[in-house]
């Protein structure tokens, strides 16, 4: 089986409540799916585990067959965009979008190049000299996507990314995403409380409430 | 990586602190408990506490403290809204002004009191001259802007809109203080009231050098019993009784400071405003009490390092190079001012080191690391004199064929211990501090736990280690209360050849000895505005 796929998945708080049950679904590569559900449903938690940042209590994340749920975050191969981008504030947006590509250790060359097609891609080429501090939010969470993009991970996890703009930028930002991971061809999990963003972003919605995914 | 292997990790990780505070700090405390306690018997110790010289030393430990912090919360508090919640050109200014006496080492707080009281000096007239007065003087210039940073970012985050409301309801400007700015600030003054009373408790080398031997605290008690009359049992006791006294105000610290955390809480407020006529009418001239406590003792100083038998002079900065006269110190300030730094380089990275490791276990480490948190704190419920004896009493044999006593290495160790606490103070909300996503977001690009520590948690606490670095090495420099004890005679600090130098008769040793405390004055605040410098700089890139 191809892509992402996510069997009876559980995720337990340290205080013992149950934050997941039995989760389970799949994504091909290149699509894009959403988990809709209001906030409190567990959804974030769901991805979370999915990532590697959270202990998965019961369950299994594998892709393309391969079981993931012993590999740490850093070896999975998963990007993740947050809420509120948690940029690096002590690099620059070009020294943020090439974070990544040093870790893989990608020669300098390739590196400069591919930090400037990524910025173009997310139509902010020329910016990569500037700081953190000086990005209104549309701009800090294009830079979180140009970033999670750039080591070319096999499915990006995106938590909220456009919760803390405002309603008009939201929706610019929804379409200009959908574009750009349909353009790079990466498979996508977007979670949101917002109906109308995970039918204008995805291909396919996954609801949960109360921990629980529901058909 | 499995669990067992992952707590063996963090269990090997927290050895060397623990290990580094059982032998030096649990060790010696140990020794004192026995020493005090067992020895030779109970009577024993009741006749130490029953002697009149032990009662009339608590009674004026008590006293100076109840004094001082009355002091300092009198003068702090107007302090505190003259400098936090009105807004006026020269309020940093000012700031700065108040902050540096506590930066400065005792032994140079407690010479330049001396410089101002002494009988030639400019204050002399008075007669203060060891008394109570000076040294609760010497407490609250110490002390004050404590108060004033305390409690002034209190009044500066109160929320203005509260009193004016109040006001609405027909109270007068007076009337809405009382009923509600005041209860608002109450939490921080406790807080600060209770550090005060701590540090007032606690004040061994200004006592020492201010007193003259004529006013005696339950510290320089214990330095008597050690140093003249050679009787380590009552020097155990009386530092039991310290103990005790020190852990009550620490504990009364810890609970006022707990109340004035939850009290705070909340939003984030900017409560300060433009500086108005009548501030100056009721603020500005108790802050300007507060900048004359605090410039005229230094101008004092230096002018008193400056005065020679025929007039002014550089005469007593040259002879710091030559050996004092009638043999007060076996060599010159110079090469006490060398010691001084090699010790404090070996404090600074041993202290800084492992407050770096308490740091990461406490904030990244399973939770049942919590408890190195609270034993590596310990040193601060407990005064630096008590580290020093315990530290006398232990050392004071060999071990493993290594004579103890000869070993140098004792100060900085000492020095270390006293450094530890804050050191880790600074630390630990730092690294609580660094948002746990930016880390989840380092490894979901493919960074590994090291490489994330190296990228991420690295870059963003430079400026807290450089502080942390710069208070332990300020810290050392000025360490006396636990020096004067370890130091030995013939390789004395900076601070205890001060101590020394102005302890004894002598016109010329004296001067030395205020022109040793300027350079100590000025190589502390050197070290720390560097390492401000360096901690501004690396927020400002």
């Amino acid at each position: 089986m191809s892509g992402l796929s996510v069997e009876g998945l559980s995720v337990t708080y340290s205080t013992g409540t149950q934050a997941v049950v039995d989760a389970s679904f799949a994504v091909a590569p290149g699509e894009i799916v959403s988990i809709l559900g209001p906030s409190g449903s567990g959804k974030s938690s769901l991805l979370g585990a999915i990532v590697g940042i959270l202990p998965i209590a019961a369950g299994r994340v594998s892709w393309d067959g391969e079981d993931l749920t012993r590999i740490p975050v850093h070896q999975r191969g998963f990007g993740l965009v947050f809420q509120d981008g948690q940029l690096f504030p002590h690099r620059t947006v070009a020294g943020n979008i090439a974070y990544g590509l040093e870790v893989a250790r990608v020669p300098r060359r390739e590196r400069l190049e591919r930090v400037n097609a990524l910025l173009a891609m997310v139509s902010l080429a020329g910016f990569g000299a500037r700081s953190i501090g000086e990005l209104s939010g549309g701009e800090r969470q294009r830079v979180a996507l140009a970033r999670s993009l750039a080591p070319r991970p096999r499915l990006i996890a995106l938590d909220e990314p456009f919760s803390s703009l405002d309603t008009e930028l939201r929706g610019r930002l929804a379409r200009d995403v959908r574009d750009v991971l349909h353009a790079s061809g990466t498979a996508a999990l977007l979670v949101t409380h917002d109906a109308a963003e995970a039918h204008a972003v995805s291909s396919r919605i996954v609801r949960i409430r109360e921990g629980r995914v529901t058909p | 990586m499995h669990g067992s292997t992952r707590a063996a990790a963090w269990g090997l990780l927290a050895a060397a602190p623990v290990t580094f505070m059982a032998a030096f700090f649990g060790w010696p405390l140990g020794a004192i408990l026995a020493r005090g306690l067992a020895g030779t018997d109970a009577a024993d110790a009741w006749d130490v506490l029953s002697a009149p010289w032990t009662v009339s030393a608590i009674a004026t430990t008590a006293q100076l403290a109840v004094l001082g912090t009355a002091g300092s919360l009198a003068l702090g508090i107007p302090t505190a809204h003259a400098l936090y919640r009105v807004r006026w050109r020269g309020r940093r200014v000012a700031r700065a002004v108040v902050t540096v006496p506590f930066v400065l080492p005792t032994v140079v707080v407690a010479a330049a009191f001396g410089a101002l009281f002494a009988r030639s000096g400019p204050l002399g007239l008075l007669h203060l001259d060891q008394s109570i007065l000076v040294i609760v003087l010497a407490l609250v210039f110490f002390n004050v802007s404590v108060v004033a940073r305390i409690v002034g970012s209190a009044w500066a985050a109160t929320d203005p809109s509260t009193a004016i409301a109040a006001r609405t309801l027909g109270a007068s400007r007076w009337r809405a203080w009382r009923d509600v700015t005041a209860p608002a600030l109450a939490p921080a003054t406790m807080a600060a009231g209770a550090v005060v009373f701590l540090f007032c408790s606690a004040s061994f080398g200004i006592v020492l050098v201010l007193g003259g031997g004529r006013v005696n605290t339950v510290e320089t008690q214990i330095y008597l019993q050690v140093g003249q009359f050679l009787d380590l049992h009552a020097a155990a006791v009386l530092a039991l009784v310290q103990v005790v006294f020190v852990a009550v105000a620490f504990a009364l610290s810890s609970i006022a400071g707990r109340r004035g955390a939850l009290a705070r809480g909340g939003r984030e407020i900017d409560g300060s405003r433009a500086a108005r006529r009548s501030d100056l009418m009721l603020t500005g001239p108790v802050l300007g009490i507060t900048l004359l406590l605090v410039l005229a003792p230094m101008l004092a100083l230096i002018e008193r390092s400056l005065r020679t038998g025929t007039g002014h002079g550089l005469d007593h900065y040259r002879a710091l190079v030559t050996l004092p006269a009638r043999a007060v110190l076996p060599v010159s300030v110079a090469q006490a001012a060398a010691n001084s730094f090699v010790t404090a380089a070996i404090a600074t990275v041993v202290a800084a080191g492992l407050a770096t490791l308490v740091a990461v276990a406490v904030t990244r480490g399973p939770r049942w690391i919590g408890w190195i948190d609270a034993f590596t704190m310990a040193p601060l419920g407990v005064s630096a004199v008590v580290i020093g004896l315990g530290m006398l009493l232990t050392l004071n044999r060999s071990v493993v064929g290594v004579d103890l006593r000869q070993s140098w290495w004792i100060v900085p160790i000492a020095q270390a211990v006293v450094a530890l606490p804050f050191a880790i103070r600074i630390l630990v909300p730092a690294m609580r501090g660094i948002e746990p996503r930016l880390r989840a977001a380092a490894a979901s690009l493919g960074a590994s736990p090291l490489r994330t520590w190296r990228t991420v948690d690295a870059p963003l606490l430079r400026g807290s280690i450089a502080l942390a670095v710069g208070f332990c090495a300020a810290i050392a420099l000025g360490e006396f209360g636990a020096t004067s004890f370890v130091a030995r005679p013939d390789r004395p600090t900076l601070p205890t050849a001060i101590a020394r130098l102005l302890g004894r008769p002598g016109l010329d040793n004296v001067g030395m000895g205020f022109a040793a405390a300027v350079v100590l004055a000025v190589l502390t605040g050197a070290v720390l505005v560097t390492a401000e410098g360096l901690r501004t700089r690396v927020r400002a890139a």
